[in-house]
């Protein structure tokens, strides 16, 4: 699966260590999300799309 | 996932927490362990009584390791979760393989020396320590 979180983080002015506090997860879980090697359960993939106000389809794509 | 306990909390400072409280379980069960095996020699001679007290008291202390290890756990998030799990899988299959050939090496004289229990929990920690560095190494 293929996911847009880096580019959305980076488009926030936020570092990983923002983004894994305001997500309530640890920072080696964004940077393993935003490397694409880590396919985040369907929970915190709502809480990722939420955060940035887009759909879970704007944020996460089959590969 | 689990949901912070104290608002206002975030996963680094609840982590950081359960860590020390960790590190407290674990230090004062190398300690009863340390005294549970020396008293006898070095303390209390042959009173039963306080060996068995100081048995007793390790293995509580080992239990309350046991479940501040599971709140540790619990605390992490999915990822960090399974990164642990891999970490312990890979740890508890190569300690049985490595346990059993230590211990056949032993039992047929193939090595000189006993195949102490001592030995097996020393190769538990390294593998331990070093699948958990390999495995976070694997997904940067």
């Amino acid at each position: 699966m293929k996911n847009r979180v880096k580019d959305l983080r980076t488009e926030q002015n936020w570092t990983q260590s923002d983004l894994a506090e305001k997500l309530d997860v640890s920072r080696q879980t964004v940077h393993a999300i935003e490397r694409q090697k880590y396919d985040p359960s369907l929970p915190l993939a709502f809480r990722i799309a939420r955060l940035f106000g887009k759909t879970i389809e704007e944020v996460f794509q089959e590969d | 996932m689990n949901k912070p306990n104290t608002p206002g909390q975030t996963w680094k400072t609840r982590t950081h927490q359960k860590t020390i409280h960790l590190a407290y379980w674990t230090a004062g069960w190398l300690l009863t362990t340390a005294l549970a095996t020396f008293g006898p020699i070095a303390l209390w001679g042959d009173t039963q009584w306080l060996t068995l007290l100081a048995v007793l008291v390790n293995a509580l202390i080992g239990l309350g390791m046991i479940l501040t290890n599971v709140q540790f756990l619990k605390l992490q998030d999915e990822f960090m979760q399974k990164v642990q799990l891999q970490a312990m899988g890979i740890t508890l299959g190569l300690s049985l393989v490595a346990g059993i050939t230590f211990s056949l090496l032993d039992t047929t004289n193939l090595i000189r020396q006993d195949a102490e229990i001592s030995v097996l929990i020393l190769f538990m920690g390294l593998t331990y320590l070093t699948t958990l560095w390999i495995t976070l190494r694997r997904y940067r």
